[in-house]
């Protein structure tokens, strides 16, 4: 575009301005002096951190603006801390700016290519030694190693299988059978409908066989969330209707995107969210997904009464709670 | 010779009797580096990495990486008698009962948020300045894999106190793995050793997070380092710097004093945050159980993005011959983050082929004069900040008093259209500012002065400027765009034309530049006025 035209040239490294303190004794006196109590500050940090080590209570605590109540000791030891590295820093950095050379030095580059004739040679040495083992020729030797090597590559693979179980039908599964007894969680005491009143949420876990202990794999599977309407207010077919009771109507708690406990629930607009990624079910209408990322619908749990007037399961889930797999088939 | 000087001169020539180190080290400590702030930013990501590597030492001598249950009798009494995992037991043995032990706590929280941010401005100071040019390639791709497994790090750390805001980070990336297709539940319940939560995740992930991990970094970071160092550092240009040379400061003393001392720095503000701003205060989380959650559950920044597009992704899945396929986790889970980093891996030589350029670059960009690049990373970046505010929808909507819907929709949106509209106003914003440069070095310093002439015209004076700044506005290189011939001398189209076209129509788009200006111009525009 430009070639006719003369282009600016480089006018070079600018001369080398002297600082204050490289011509002024008084600056430079007042520079080292700056330093010195830098470092001195730094001192003073490193004996505040080991005072209130030993001196300050671990268990007072101090009110400061902004902080609210913070631990005393946890707040000095980070301030000394603090200080004393803080200060060794500033002053190595002053030094460097205030009293050491400032002259910009000039180093040349060399460009990394090595010359034609290197090259040439390298080629030539690799060509030559592989020619000494005859590399290109061994045709059955190149193909057993890539074989050996291929198959001693799998072995790491192999020795990892141990890792853990086969899924099966873990994924399939959960604690819930028929007449399984909704036990309150935490507590584990059975209910009954007239423990919740209309509008009302309460987890639920099944109730375990004597003798048994409950482990958070049970949990991350079994979690239900019981929530009670008033009957008019579902939006549901039949066979859907004849799983809630007396408008009690309950949802595996694990969502259906990625597993977390649905928990939020709005009572105004009777909608549950996921405070993860805030996919949003609707409750009246079988938690349909009605926003968000999700989506299935979270899984009903069938639930009525037994002979004692506790809420039980009618049956066990009819598809896999939690997020979505492979083997997944709806 | 003094007393001093013969024994350093003694220990000295003990070294080098036994390792030839004096030749090499008189070379390498008058080692000259170039000076500029934006070349501290990587200085502070590799000084973020020894503050993890010594606070982090300090928390393994006290926390038990066991997700055995334990009943709780420590001295925070709102948990006491509360059944947990002997993880969580530790760490709020740490940071109770051990004297300085949330301060470490905190400062190693601290520290990888700083060493993640810096390890991000720093590439992004690599990207727009050119940095990643001929010869620096391997280097860029070494930053990527550090960056990657930043994140990786990262998310396992904070992940290990197992209270009940990661465990749920943990809950999600197992729901990531589950959908992979074909071999997904294998590979979770290989990680997990069975079914989810299970008793052997934090162990496992504590070996990869405080050896494996680390031990990569340490590899990588050295040889990052050693490539600068043989490589030497690029400079920014400006009279008298080169392609040819490095102008800069000494390594012995001044950057010995300068760098070592920025660690100080660096860790002293570190112990600063440690000391008085409260980080995953896990106390108030609890301890993990599937069933239950915090509302505004919310990931590091650096895992923000990837959760803002989880959260954006609209709700499809597949599922055909008794299978599933989670479009909705896959998509933003994997496969965008996937492309992103692929591309951003493989960008040095994406655009060495759009330009064609094979030459060693050692002066940085001015990102003005590199406005495709310069409109090409605002887009990227635009991306990434978009979905990180959806990330954080849910803070955001409670803030702010917006709707989450709102939030989401936006950003599901904007994530389409808003990068498009950055790229477009960045590159004309580089051109506008190509064309200040150009009038400066032309027209001068507009003074503020205004004079009226004898006629009674008032003027304003223009200072010429220096002939140092007038060369830093024009010494960029202006290369004109491929000529790519579509066509053959038959005049018929070259059939594999359709890389040939994107290659010809980015190389152009690349090449767009306002001429710098030249003393030519200068000249006739100054005889035109007197």
């Amino acid at each position: 575009m430009n070639h006719e035209f003369e282009k600016f040239s480089d006018p070079g490294l600018p001369e080398h301005v002297h600082r204050n303190a490289d011509v002024d004794p008084i600056a430079e006196k007042r520079a080292e002096q700056q330093v010195a109590i830098l470092f001195v500050l730094s001192a003073l940090g490193t004996i505040l951190l080991i005072g209130s080590y030993i001196f300050i209570k671990p268990s007072s605590f101090i009110y400061l603006p902004v902080l609210g109540d913070t631990n005393t000791q946890q707040l000095l030891l980070g301030v000394g801390m603090a200080m004393s590295l803080f200060f060794i820093g500033m002053g190595a950095v002053q030094w460097a700016r205030k009293l050491m050379s400032d002259t910009e030095v000039i180093a040349e580059r060399h460009e990394f290519r090595s010359p034609d004739e290197d090259r040439a040679d390298f080629v030539a040495t690799v060509k030559e030694q592989a020619a000494l083992a005859d590399v290109g020729r061994r045709t059955l030797i190149k193909r057993s190693l890539g074989l050996a090597l291929g198959l001693a590559g799998l072995s790491p693979l192999i020795l990892l299988r141990d890792l853990g179980p086969l899924p099966k039908k873990e994924f399939d599964t959960t604690d819930w059978k028929k007449g399984t007894r909704l036990v309150t969680d935490p507590g584990d005491r059975p209910i009954k409908p007239s423990d919740l009143e209309v509008g009302a949420v309460a987890q639920v876990l099944p109730e375990l066989s004597g003798g048994t202990v409950r482990s958070l794999e049970n949990i991350g599977k079994d979690a239900v969330l019981l929530i009670r309407l008033r009957p008019e207010e579902f939006n549901l077919d039949t066979e859907r209707l004849s799983w809630t009771h007396e408008g009690i109507i309950a949802f595996s708690k694990i969502c259906s995107h990625m597993g977390c406990a649905v928990a939020l629930y709005e009572q105004q607009t009777k909608h549950l969210l996921c405070p993860c990624h805030q996919s949003t079910f609707d409750v009246t209408r079988a938690a349909k997904v009605i926003f968000g990322p999700a989506a299935r619908p979270l899984p009903q749990l069938a639930i009525t009464i037994d002979a004692d007037g506790y809420l039980v399961a009618q049956q066990p889930f009819t598809e896999p709670v939690g997020p979505s797999f492979w083997e997944r088939s709806s | 010779m003094t007393n001093k000087e013969r024994i350093a001169g003694n220990v000295a020539g003990y070294v080098d009797d036994r390792t030839g180190a004096a030749k090499w080290l008189k070379k390498n400590l008058t080692k000259v580096f170039p000076d500029h702030w934006s070349f501290m930013l990587g200085e502070i990501a590799l000084y973020s990495f020894i503050i993890l590597l010594l606070s982090g030492t300090f928390l393994t001598f006290w926390f038990d990486p066991s997700q055995r249950d334990v009943i709780y009798n420590g001295s925070y009494a709102p948990l006491s008698h509360v059944q947990m995992s002997a993880a969580y037991a530790s760490t709020l043995h740490i940071s109770f009962d051990v004297r300085g032990g949330l301060l470490m706590r905190q400062i190693h929280h601290w520290a990888a948020l700083i060493f993640m941010t810096a390890i991000v401005v720093h590439l992004l100071r690599v990207f727009f300045t050119g940095a990643f040019r001929k010869p620096r390639e391997f280097n860029w791709l070494i930053g990527v894999g550090l960056l990657t497994l930043g994140i990786v790090e990262g998310f396992l750390g904070y992940s290990l106190p197992d209270d009940l805001l990661s465990g749920t980070g943990i809950r999600i990336a197992e729901a990531i793995i589950q959908a992979i297709p074909v071999v997904g539940s294998y590979l979770s319940f290989f990680a997990f050793g069975g079914p989810f939560p299970g008793h052997v995740f934090i162990p496992r992930i504590y070996m990869v997070h405080i050896l494996l991990l680390p031990g990569i970094f340490l590899a990588l970071i050295t040889i990052h380092l050693m490539l600068v160092w043989y490589q030497k550092h690029t400079q920014y240009p400006g009279p008298g710097r080169t392609e040819k040379n490095v102008v800069g400061y000494p390594l012995m003393p001044v950057y010995m004093a300068k760098a070592g001392g920025f660690f100080f720095i660096v860790f002293g503000v570190t112990a600063f945050l440690g000391g008085v701003a409260s980080i995953n205060p896990i106390w108030l989380y609890g301890p993990y159980t599937p069933g239950q959650i915090s509302a505004g559950s919310q990931p590091d920044w650096y895992m923000g993005w990837l959760d803002g597009l989880v959260r954006m992704s609209p709700p499809i899945e597949t599922h055909a011959f008794g299978h599933t396929i989670s479009w909705n986790i896959l998509i933003p889970g994997l496969i965008i983050p996937g492309i992103l980093f692929t591309g951003m891996a493989l960008y040095p030589f994406i655009e060495s082929w759009i330009t064609g350029d094979k030459r060693e670059h050692h002066l940085l960009d001015r990102p003005r004069n590199v406005p495709n690049r310069t409109a090409l990373g605002i887009m990227s970046l635009t991306f990434m900040l978009i979905s990180l505010i959806n990330g954080g929808n849910d803070i955001i909507a409670t803030h702010f008093h917006l709707t989450i819907n709102g939030i989401m929709w936006f950003t599901r949106i904007g994530l389409f259209t808003i990068p498009p509209i950055a790229f477009v106003i960045t590159k004309r914003i580089c051109l506008s500012l190509q064309r200040a440069d150009r009038d400066l070095v032309l027209h001068g310093r507009e003074t503020g002065r205004l004079v009226m002439t004898p006629a009674g015209e008032f003027i304003e004076v223009h200072e010429p400027i220096s002939a140092a700044k007038a060369w830093t506005l024009t010494q960029h290189l202006q290369d004109p765009a491929l000529a790519i011939e579509n066509v053959d001398e038959h005049g018929v189209r070259n059939p594999a034309g359709i890389k040939g076209r994107i290659r010809a129509r980015w190389s152009v788009a690349n090449a767009e530049q306002i001429p710098a200006a030249t003393v030519t111009e200068r000249k006739e525009l100054e005889d035109g006025h007197h």
